[in-house]
């Protein structure tokens, strides 16, 4: 896998920021009521992610490191005016429903996290790429979380209600349905949060036990050598290569794979709790 | 001979009552409220609900357990005491797949989830009644009696209205299944007193602080009448002397029992008489329940001879 690709798919599926690193959770919570809300959230990020990893990457030799943080949201902030005034102009019913929540793409820590992680510290291509992988992982957990609660909470799929009746040739069946208002409240959002973790958490494991090769989650992009929590890691300690390399070149031995995984979901919580800003 | 021999750790004295006795005993106690319930709303059709939430209980918890590998404890009744008291709470003229819906969420999500019996952090059923409220709150409050379809005298005694208080003290009033009748729910409740599987600390408590808060913000003054249509209005009898005394969701020192009383009466009073809608003995019953860590923290008894005085 090319250095970009590779990017993407550490974000959609190895490190996927919704369901593997828990992070942006305010907005995960408080938008997905419908599908449209997680799809326009998802895509609103992804569109600044994209654009604050390139900038910050570009600037990342000129940036002071003690003052790179206020750096980071300047830039964050600049792009997030500029998509909140397009949605205001263009989309304004989903800038009514998203309200509070698009100036708050400002302080998404998945934004702040991968300009800190990731964008300052590599070339410019690989930095868009990686935005675009977060932020498409990112519109995928939402749009997800959206069509779960909006069917459940209000029996609608993007807008659409279900039908009341279908009909198959002369035979019509009727359909009763009566919506779980709870999912579109803040409780919903926890439960489709967790049953959706949970069934990925189970799919991978599945897929692990049958001796597939498994994406696991490390938490961190580059080498070890460089990693700010490799004290309290302990992830791959020897060879000091990105997580995502040695995946690919140990990987002709299931046994050694599937312990491989164990120890680095144990090492999950300590990264992303570094990572998450 | 041997047996004394046998090394174990504390407890050494057990007492012979187990929980699917006390389990038993609880669901011994609700049949009067039950069947004036199923007689009460004969014309609505209570008894299939109640059969349908009851069963669906047991059975979710049959089904889960099988699922997880763990051992089946359908036989110790807690599932079919959740199933019941949800019935209870639950008006009769609801959907059944509703009333069965409640059982699953309540059995699966808040009991089994948090590690069974025992381990949940609120009452299963109350919660589960909560759950349905937000779910379907036109369904949830919708009461009929006799075929008439009408608002219950609690909520008639927010608006203002005169209210029948002897109707309300014998049960001959909308409501839901298990709730309307005073009479029935005291005969089970002073079964329970009688047979000590309740304590009288926690519904005194409740009753005690729910009264003075009524009688300090109602109003209405020391309004005999008035107080006794708040007492027997609603879900207060069946809440205070059946689901706040729920052990698991409850302190275990006396003093914790009482804060914990206080604390129900005091929302339900903050709830009836400010709130949105005419009851809040549920909202205030979970809500204690999540201050009971709380409560127990500072309650904690000393060890004997700890914390003397010093010397």
């Amino acid at each position: 896998m090319s250095r970009c690709t590779e990017r993407l798919y550490n974000g959609l599926v190895k490190e996927n920021p919704t369901f593997v690193l828990m992070l942006g959770m305010c907005p995960t919570l408080a938008v997905t009521t419908s599908a449209i809300n997680g799809i326009g959230m998802g895509l609103s990020t992804t569109a600044v992610l994209i654009m604050s990893n390139m900038l910050i990457s570009m600037l990342r030799k000129i940036i002071p490191d003690s003052v790179r943080m206020p750096a980071f949201i300047v830039v964050v902030a600049s792009f997030v005016t500029i998509v909140d005034f397009l949605l205001e102009g263009f989309v304004p019913s989903l800038y009514d429903s998203l309200g509070l929540y698009i100036p708050l793409i400002v302080v998404n820590c998945i934004i702040l996290g991968r300009a800190e992680s990731y964008a300052s510290k590599n070339p410019v291509l690989p930095s868009i790429f990686d935005g675009i992988g977060m932020g498409l992982g990112f519109t995928v957990g939402l749009t997800c979380i959206g069509i779960v609660r909006e069917l459940i909470g209000s029996a609608q799929i993007f807008g659409i209600a279900l039908p009341e009746k279908i009909n198959i040739g002369s035979f019509h069946m009727f359909i009763q349905y009566e919506p779980l208002t709870i999912f579109i409240l803040a409780p919903g959002a926890f439960f489709v949060l967790a049953c959706l973790v949970a069934l990925q958490n189970r799919i991978k494991r599945n897929l692990a036990n049958k001796g597939k090769k498994v994406p696991a989650a490390a938490g961190c992009a580059q080498g070890c050598s460089s990693c700010a929590s490799r004290g309290i890691c302990g992830g791959h300690p020897e060879d000091g290569m990105p997580a995502a390399l040695s995946e690919e070149a140990a990987a002709d031995d299931a046994q050694d794979r599937k312990a491989e995984n164990e120890e680095s979901k144990n090492s999950e919580n300590a990264d992303t709790g570094k990572e998450g800003v | 001979m041997n047996e004394n021999y046998n090394v174990s750790s504390s407890p050494h004295i057990r007492d012979r009552i187990t929980s699917s006795k006390i389990m038993l005993l609880v669901v011994i106690a609700l049949l009067p409220a039950t069947f004036f319930g199923i007689w009460n709303f004969r014309r609505e059709g209570a008894w299939l609900l109640v059969v349908v939430t009851v069963a669906s209980a047991v059975l979710a918890e049959y089904i889960w357990e099988k699922l997880m590998h763990k051992p089946v404890t359908i036989n110790d009744f807690s599932a079919v005491v959740t199933g019941l008291l949800l019935a209870l709470n639950l008006p009769p003229t609801l959907p059944l797949w509703m009333g069965a819906l409640g059982s699953v969420f309540a059995i699966i999500v808040v009991k089994q989830l948090f590690g069974g019996l025992g381990q949940n952090f609120m009452n299963p059923a109350l919660a589960a009644r909560c759950f349905l409220l937000i779910c379907f709150s036109g369904r949830m409050t919708y009461f009929v009696y006799d075929g008439v379809t009408g608002a219950t005298p609690l909520a008639k005694l927010k608006a203002g209205e005169a209210v029948n208080t002897m109707d309300m003290m014998f049960g001959n009033i909308s409501g839901t299944i298990g709730e309307t009748s005073v009479i029935a729910i005291m005969v089970g409740a002073m079964f329970l007193l009688l047979m000590g599987v309740i304590e009288l600390e926690i519904p005194a408590a409740y009753l005690v602080s729910f009264v003075a808060f009524i009688v300090i913000f109602g109003g209405h003054g020391f309004d005999a009448q008035y107080i006794t249509a708040h007492l027997c209005g609603g879900g207060l009898m069946l809440g205070a002397w059946f689901m706040a005394t729920d052990y698991v969701t409850s302190p275990i020192t006396p003093t914790g029992k009482i804060i914990y009383g206080v604390c129900i009466g005091l929302l339900t009073g903050l709830f009836r008489l400010f709130g949105g809608s005419s009851e809040g003995v549920s909202y205030a019953i979970i809500i204690s329940n999540l201050l009971v860590p709380l409560i127990e923290k500072i309650t904690l008894p000393k060890p004997f001879g700890k914390g003397g005085e010093k010397a």
